[in-house]
């Protein structure tokens, strides 16, 4: 019977990706000259388990380069070697070359052997000649690297000719000679003749007995261990013969790979010493690709368990009141439901909590981008990120990393300054850029501080008005003029870089916030650096809801927007210019939204006496006239726009105790909605 | 509570539609058809995942007047669009023959379902690609888009609706997706 491997493969990956992020971490904290012993032996452990893993799954080139990469650590553990840059950068480039040789092997696709052949000839020569010149060293092993590949145990020419002649018995353990050809066929080109003579006429044929052989011809570079391995749960059943393959002359062109590999390879790489960036470009689009397992600390679940206990006594409590209900036991069914109600609550939010993982996760890619960006664009920058355990739901977490790294590029590419022109203007050489995370209410917020150039306002103002987003002469407020660096096609950089700067992309950034529900904000003071704050919400799917009417409909707002309902005055209802209306509350004045309008119901009349509900959004106050206030209670958000779209005002809908749908409000586009209508009126006021 | 309410609505709907598949006339592709006061529709019968009676939809503030509002359909959240409206036709008061048929609708690669409100169901036709006959090119209300062909059924004429086109994203219906 064969086990399905490839449930361990894939915990084997993820550790394995895990590991490697582990690894990188270490060596970016790592300072040329001064060796910490501590973090070597981390990276160390961590290469050793990957070398463990890929080598119980048969993955040779990850094996090989991870020894490679051990003995240089070993030696730098020990003190033969010193830690010098080059060292890093070229530990590093290891890193990158066995995250895309796991990716090749994950997803199935092939890996440039020329990259790892480079490499591992390089650490080979840094492992020997001490402290050696990396990139010298990766000219000369560009030859080296190719010839190593080509005699790597593989066939002589370049092929193997597989004789399989299963015992008839074959089916009855379970494998199929099909899957072996299939699996043979993804090591290289492979040519099948199958021998069917003792084939036995039809009366005579047992279907259950293999009566086949087969003589497999594989073209390319594959090792004999590969092929042993594709056959081996089958061994004991089948007589197998592997031989090269003699290469006639015509054969040449069916295996072309083997042939024009080093040229190839080569002329893809022309510039030995500019290597760093196209691996950490392959790593980020990997890195991209979420997995959809997650990892949960087993407190947590210990807790779910207790949890469901729980529900399990409260449950069979009540089965037994149930079955012989009277109505004096009225209270005891009262009591039991309530509990129920807590379990319930408590196991969901539970269940929750395993969703939340620690934004470091998010964080961790980070440190090497802004090493990489270092180098790339000759700037000194000082990375801090505060606030790592800072929990958020993980589907937020992933939706969220582009954005960060796209605000973090810009900030090293438009925010800080080169060292030059900073020590010019009295700063410190080294910029320094910040991130934060911190829960406040119930949102995460993020904060992407630099202490760079800046925005200029009046600069961005004016390509505003270039691009006629304003009208000459009109005001705005410093918050109004920053939003704008989020509108598509604006770029207050005349030249567009590599990194940044074409203008695309901050609406994005904006876009994909919004899309989570979340909202960003920009400060800045040029000369003094930029500010961008993100909020999120911490969940996605439940929230703590206020449900209320307004004319025949149920809605539900945000308990956490709520900051208190109230029953209007007569006296603190004030008017401007006959048509806004304005409350007096806690020493304000906030303006009053009718829903009734704004939902385009008919009705409303006299603000005496009715109910409205005082809610928060981005420091701002607004009052929501409501027709009642129903109950609270915590709401399951279903999207609207799955099977709709999105509609400005409303976060979604949940389905209500009765079946029936609720919209729930999202008051940042409520006001959005109640803003574009007063313009619509004022416009008609003043024409 | 909920539950039995739309057990209920599912009961009415399967004995209408197991009626209307009983009715099957003809070869070819099958294709469920409801009427709209005296005109008869066809929508390609694979795309319809369910059909209720009528129940109260949650109205949406600020969308085009043929979007009802929403449904519950089994936990997701499903639009309701009035056919009547979205053809500019003459409304109707819903009625306990009103009927919603909930079609997939597919634009590029994304699914949704989405009611539609009907005045009745009718029929289950199979319809061959070649009793199509093309739109007329002027002279309907309908953009031609939306329709998929004429085909004559038992001396009838069937609109056959591409569900896609009428309930995309460029109909007013779909708008941008993210």
């Amino acid at each position: 019977m064969s086990i399905d491997m490839n449930q361990f493969l894939q915990t084997f990956f993820e550790e394995s990706f895990e590991g490697l992020d582990d690894m990188e971490n270490g060596l970016l904290n790592m300072t040329a000259g001064e060796p910490d012993v501590e973090q070597l032996n981390d990276i160390f452990r961590a290469a050793h388990s990957i070398k463990g893993g890929a080598g119980t799954f048969g993955l040779n080139s990850v094996t090989d380069l991870t020894h490679k990469l051990e003995t240089l650590l070993d030696r730098l553990r020990e003190g033969e070697s010193e830690v010098t840059t080059d060292g890093i950068n070229l530990l590093l480039e290891s890193v990158d070359c066995l995250r895309s040789l796991l990716q090749a092997e994950r997803d199935g696709t092939e890996a440039d052997p020329q990259q790892a052949a480079d490499i591992t000839t390089r650490l080979a020569a840094m492992v020997d000649g001490g402290d050696g010149d990396s990139s010298s060293n990766g000219k000369d092993g560009d030859d080296a690297g190719s010839t190593a590949a080509a005699d790597d145990g593989s066939g002589p020419g370049g092929g193997w000719r597989i004789g399989f002649t299963p015992e008839p018995h074959l089916f009855m353990t379970g494998n199929d000679p099909l899957r072996l050809l299939e699996e043979l066929s993804e090591l290289g080109e492979i040519q099948v003749s199958c021998d069917s003579s003792s084939l036995p006429a039809l009366p005579d044929l047992d279907p259950e007995q293999c009566v086949l052989s087969w003589t497999i011809d594989l073209y390319g570079d594959v090792e004999r261990q590969a092929i042993e391995e594709v056959f081996e749960w089958v061994e004991d059943d089948c007589s197998l013969t592997i031989a090269p393959l003699e290469l006639a002359a015509g054969d040449t062109t069916t295996a072309p790979e083997t042939a024009s590999d080093p040229q190839a390879a080569s002329a893809g790489e022309p510039a030995g010493d500019d290597t760093p960036q196209k691996p950490a470009q392959q790593s980020s689009g990997g890195n991209a690709s979420t997995s959809s397992s997650i990892r949960v600390d087993t407190g947590k679940i210990d807790n779910l368990i207790d949890m469901v206990g729980e529900l399990v006594i409260t449950q069979s409590m009540l089965n037994e009141l149930g079955e012989n209900f009277t109505m004096d036991k009225l209270e005891k069914l009262q009591d039991g439901l309530a509990q129920l109600e807590r379990n319930t609550r408590e196991l969901q939010e539970n269940v929750m909590r395993i969703r939340m993982v620690p934004i470091s996760f998010a964080y961790s890619r980070l440190p090497r981008m802004v090493h990489d960006l270092m180098r790339q664009l000759g700037k000194k920058v000082d990375l801090q990120l505060n606030g790592e355990e800072t929990e958020l739901d993980k589907t937020v977490m992933e939706k969220i990393i582009d954005p960060l790294v796209h605000l973090v590029r810009n900030a090293m590419d438009h925010g800080i300054e080169a060292p030059e022109k900073r020590a010019e203007l009295g700063k410190q050489e080294t910029g320094t850029l910040e991130m934060n995370a911190y829960h406040k209410g119930g949102y995460i917020v993020i904060e992407i501080n630099d202490d760079g150039a800046g925005i200029s306002r009046d600069r961005l103002l004016g390509k505003a008005r270039e691009a006629s987003l304003v009208d000459n002469g009109e005001e705005l407020s410093d918050e109004q003029v920053f939003d704008f660096i989020f509108h598509p096609g604006l770029s207050t950089h005349d030249e567009a870089t590599d990194v940044s700067g074409r203008g695309v992309g901050m609406d994005v950034v904006k876009r994909n916030i919004k899309a989570l529900g979340g909202n960003i904000t920009v400060n800045s003071t040029p000369g003094r650096g930029t500010r961008f704050a993100i909020h999120l919400p911490l969940t996605l799917s439940i929230l703590d809801g206020q449900l209320f009417r307004v004319g025949d409909q149920v809605y539900v707002v945000p308990l956490i927007s709520i900051m208190e309902s109230l029953q209007m005055q007569g006296g603190k209802i004030k008017r401007m210019a006959g048509t806004s209306e304005l409350y007096e509350w806690r020493d304000d004045y906030i303006p009053i939204i009718r829903l009734r309008e704004l939902f385009n119901e008919t009705g409303g009349g006299a603000l005496e006496n009715e109910l409205m509900v005082v809610v928060e959004e981005d420091d701002r106050y607004v009052g929501l006239h409501v027709d009642e206030l129903l109950g609270q209670q915590q709401v399951v958000i279903k999207s609207l726009k799955s099977n709709y779209r999105p509609v400005t005002g409303f976060a979604g809908a949940t389905i209500l105790g009765n079946g029936t749908v609720a919209l729930i409000l999202d008051i940042a586009g409520l006001l959005e909605l109640a803003q574009a209508r007063d313009e619509v009126l004022t416009k008609g006021a003043n024409n | 509570m909920s539950e039995s309410a739309s057990d209920k609505t599912n009961s009415v709907a399967t004995t209408q539609q197991d009626a209307a598949l009983q009715g099957t006339v003809g070869d070819g592709d099958q294709y469920l058809t409801f009427t709209l006061g005296d005109e008869e529709y066809g929508v390609d019968i694979l795309r319809v995942q369910e059909i209720r009676a009528w129940d109260t939809a949650t109205p949406i503030p600020n969308t085009p007047p043929y979007v009802k509002g929403v449904i519950n359909m089994r936990g997701t959240i499903v639009p309701v669009v009035d056919l009547r409206e979205r053809f500019g036709m003459e409304t109707l008061e819903y009625t306990q023959f009103t009927v919603v048929v909930l079609v997939k609708v597919i634009h590029g690669d994304r699914e949704r379902i989405m009611g539609l409100i009907v005045d009745a169901l009718s029929e289950v036709y199979g319809i061959n690609e070649d009793q199509l006959r093309p739109p007329p090119e002027f002279g309907t209300v309908i953009r031609t888009d939306f329709i998929r062909g004429l085909a004559t059924m038992e001396d009838k004429m069937v609109i056959v609706l591409d569900v896609d086109s009428l309930l995309g994203e460029d109909a007013g219906v779909g708008g941008d997706g993210d």
